[in-house]
């Protein structure tokens, strides 16, 4: 049965009505019209839709509704606009660090939950951050740059 | 306007050779230019929009570009094959060149002085030092474009660009790292969502679906079943996620005809039906003594696309009007594909191409726009429809698996004097509108089905299996024969480089094995069979850029190989070091490129291109291999079909020759095969082992052990 639940995310509160085991990737992207997070695999093993829960990263594909409200959730959008991209953003736009670009916005939430428990992890750290997202079209080498551009901006 | 004779126009400006198909001038002072060479993450919608503004003279910031739009883009077959910037992107110069010809004519018709004295900037048509002045937009009334190209307008030299050659940044970036950007995120009033339950066999059919109880569960909205095609609707998305699992359990199926044993490609493919044609020949007139032959076979898998999203359309049907937004490689090709099985003329479709994820060859794009437009007539809503990853992996064509021998015979001088080359596969290519037929897939399963249509490879000197397969190296006699399947266990078609993959890593590593038992360094016995100063130019750079130290030894664990080729045999040359440290597994450490694309239109995005040809191809040479019991395909998630990390990607250097008065080149292939023998021939340098089956996964680097 669908039920009401209040979820804060990108600091502004919604309310959606679902059932409770959806999972939390439909309703940001559906309901809430939040698009940047995208669908990969919904088995939790590409990272394409990870979003933070509390500054972590969590795959939403997997993550159940119930579990989400009382808790600070941020999407992409909540890094930052077109007009006015977030630090990790821009460092993928200065890098080029998109082919594709379908896993990127997964990849940049990983990031963003290392800098926030890290603000300057080494190489090592960042590769281990992302041991949780695919790239199918090869853009490593410059996702890598641009997450070492923000690392090394923090120092 | 009548053609002039001696002009022979590129094949899309050929087939539509109206300028206004390319070139619109708007009233706000702005250009727009239509292609059908589409967005694949290639970065291509940049390069095209960088060659109009250039031919054009316009800023970057003044043009904007509709890619594959059945409704005003021109028809450019498919975005493939390393085409785009060799076909669509020499149209493209030419059509604007003329478009700007005619513009300047009509200039200096007004003015009364001759066409050399004006000068286009920014759109802006002038004669310079004088207050003549007036531009595309003011003189847009006085020129017709709704004429015929004729070629008759020479393109600006290369020394002129000032756009072209230098780093674009890409158009669509900033909008995919924001939000909404995909064919995956659009929506339309009234949209329902859509899933498609696929057989759980290759060949099985359904036999009985209860669709009422189906129907009758929460949030759905229509349960479409013809033949054996199952299509539901539902209202949100996890519904018809739920309404798919309980069809799954419902449905029951024919037990499907078997799937051959699966095993070791080098013995499977041969033991299936074949017809055999010598598909390329070459016998000089001075005929050379052989002293010594060397014979090996090599094999690759199936393989994968494995996009990181799946496939995904967006389809509405409304007053007799099917409209379908579909990130397919080609628009025109899938509407007519589409409007067949859906008894629609091509008037009533329109194919509309947004941005899909990544695109590697003929993948799920074009099957299931199929699916959402039979389930958006039976339910007469828009439907937004995407494949499961299971779908994704199970049912996209996959790559046709390889096997090459190849046997050589060398003089007395050690130079290769006769090779032979044998081929067994399937076709690379069974797209929606190459050859006859109907190439998609719910087309095959609903009532009645429409034939599968039978396979017909591309011959040469594109090639199909064969592509890459003649020698691109100075051997005076070579023959390359063909056992073509036709009947495959696994659904294939084209995937990036169709049949150069195997074929390059088959020669290039073959190269080697002759190198090392003539005692002659690998990169010194390319050059001594090597007279294409292009071709040797690229080895010698990728050698240099690695610091290849020929004669070097391998402290046991580490090593540096060498992979060349040069795509199609017409296209790019690439050349590839790959240096490796072999422990339990093969770690790619360090890998440098070379390459001669001609004209290189944006370097960055060409060195994008090249470094994900690079990861994507040693992904699939130390790991990926489609799996298949006797009824079905067994690689179904990212567990079963592992894929390249993070953590196991090397550093990589381009390294970019500079050739702006040659032809510009496709490169989103010309990487793969030299990538995969680069990968053999620095385990071979390592270890003094020679795998020949990819992927060199562990087991095969220890079964290859003596």
């Amino acid at each position: 049965m669908s039920q009401s639940f209040t979820l804060k995310v990108n600091g502004q509160t919604h309310t959606v009505s679902a059932e409770p085991n959806t999972p939390l990737l439909y309703i940001l992207r559906n309901d809430l019209k939040l698009k940047g997070t995208r669908f990969g695999c919904g088995e939790g093993q590409c990272g394409a839709c990870t979003v933070l829960i509390d500054g972590k990263a969590v795959q939403s594909c997997d993550t159940p509704l119930w579990s989400a409200p009382g808790h600070d959730i941020t999407t992409i959008e909540g890094l930052g606009t077109a007009e006015a991209p977030g630090r990790l953003q821009q460092a993928f736009i200065d890098e080029q660090a998109v082919q594709c670009g379908y896993c990127i916005n997964g990849i940049i939430m990983s990031a963003q939950a290392l800098l926030i428990a890290n603000p300057q992890p080494n190489d090592e750290q960042i590769i281990e951050a992302l041991d949780r997202n695919l790239c199918r079209c090869g853009t490593h080498v410059r996702v890598l740059r641009a997450i070492k551009r923000v690392a090394r901006s923090a120092a | 306007m009548s053609a002039v004779p001696d002009v022979v126009l590129p094949q899309s400006l050929k087939t539509n050779p109206r300028l206004t198909s390319w070139v619109r001038f708007n009233p706000d002072r702005t250009v727009t230019v239509f292609s059908g060479k589409v967005e694949l993450g290639q970065g291509i919608v940049t390069a095209i929009a960088q060659i109009a503004a250039e031919e054009l003279d316009v800023s970057l910031a003044q043009l904007s570009i509709v890619p594959g739009d059945t409704r005003v883009s021109p028809d450019e077959w498919y975005t493939a094959g390393s085409q785009s910037i060799e076909v669509g992107g020499l149209s493209m110069r030419l059509a604007c060149a003329e478009v700007r010809l005619l513009f300047v004519e009509a200039a200096a018709k007004r003015f009364e002085v001759s066409a050399a004295e004006l000068r286009v900037r920014e759109g802006q048509i002038e004669v310079p030092g004088t207050d003549l002045k007036t531009s595309y937009w003011d003189l847009a009334a006085d020129v017709n474009l709704a004429v015929e190209a004729t070629g008759r307008a020479a393109p600006k030299p290369a020394a002129q660009y000032r756009i072209v050659g230098k780093d674009a940044a890409r158009r669509d970036i900033s909008a995919k790292l924001t939000g909404a950007a995909y064919v995956q995120d659009m929506e339309l009033p009234g949209m329902v969502y859509g899933r498609i339950l696929r057989p759980p066999a290759q060949f099985a059919t359904l036999v009985a679906l209860d669709a009422a109880k189906i129907r009758a569960l929460r949030g759905v909205v229509h349960v479409f079943v013809s033949g054996s095609f199952v299509a539901i609707a539902a209202e949100r998305e996890e519904q018809v996620l739920q309404a798919l699992e309980a069809a799954r359990l419902a449905a029951t199926w024919s037990a499907a005809p078997k799937l051959p044993e699966p095993g070791e490609i080098s013995s499977v493919l041969p033991a299936l039906p074949s017809t055999r044609s010598i598909t390329s020949t070459k016998q000089a007139a001075d005929k050379k003594t052989v002293v010594t032959r060397h014979a090996a076979t090599y094999s690759r898998p199936y393989i994968a696309h494995a996009s990181i999203g799946p496939a995904c359309a967006l389809a509405e049907f409304k007053d007799g009007k099917l409209s379908i937004w579909s990130h397919t490689q080609g628009p025109h090709h899938l509407r007519g594909q589409i409007a067949k099985v859906m008894g629609l003329t091509n008037a009533e479709v329109e194919v509309i191409h947004r941005d899909g994820a990544g695109c590697y060859g003929h993948n799920s794009a074009d099957d299931v726009a199929l699916d959402a437009a039979l389930l958006a007539r039976a339910c007469g809503r828009p439907v937004l429809l995407q494949w499961t990853r299971e779908d994704e992996l199970v049912w996209s064509p996959a790559g046709s698996a390889m096997v090459v021998k190849i046997n050589a015979g060398l003089d007395a001088d050690k130079r290769i004097v006769e090779w032979h080359h044998e081929i067994w596969s399937h076709t690379h290519i069974k797209r929606p509108g190459w050859a006859e037929g109907i190439n998609l897939l719910a087309a095959w399963h609903i009532d009645p089905p429409v034939p599968v249509p039978p396979a017909k490879d591309m011959p040469l000197p594109a090639g199909g299996a064969d592509r890459n397969a003649v020698p691109l190296y100075d051997i005076p006699k070579h023959e390359v024969a063909y056992n073509f399947i036709a009947d495959m266990p696994i659904r294939v078609s084209a995937l990036r480089t169709l049949g150069a993959y195997a074929n390059i890593f088959a020669i290039e590593s073959f190269l080697d094995e002759l190198a090392s038992q003539l005692g002659v360094d690998p990169v010194a016995f390319r050059l001594q069979h090597q007279a294409d100063p292009r071709a040797r130019a690229v080895i010698e750079a990728a050698a240099k850029a690695a610091g290849w130290n020929p004669g070097a030894t391998s402290d046991g664990a580490h090593g540096m190989g060498m992979g060349f080729g040069r795509y199609k045999n017409f296209s790019a040359y690439c050349a590839v070091v790959a240096e490796v440290e072999v422990s339990e597994k093969i770690r790619v450490k360090r890998v440098v490129a070379a390459v001669d694309a001609g004209l290189i239109i944006n370097p960055d995005g060409l060195k994008n291109q090249i470094e994900g040809g690079v990861v994507q191809a040693i992904s699939w040479t130390l790991k990926e291999a489609l799996q298949w019991d006797t009824e079905r395909v067994t690689s179904r998630s990212w567990e079963t079909y592992p894929i390249l990390k993070f953590d196991e990607v090397p550093e990589i250097e381009v390294v970019l020759i500079k050739q702006p008065d040659m032809p510009g080149l496709g490169t989103g292939e010309c990487a793969a095969g030299p990538t995969a023998a680069a990968i053999g021939n620095a385990l071979f340098h390592a270890l003094g082992v020679r795998a020949r089956d990819l992927p060199l996964t562990p087991e095969r680097v220890a079964n290859a052990m003596p």
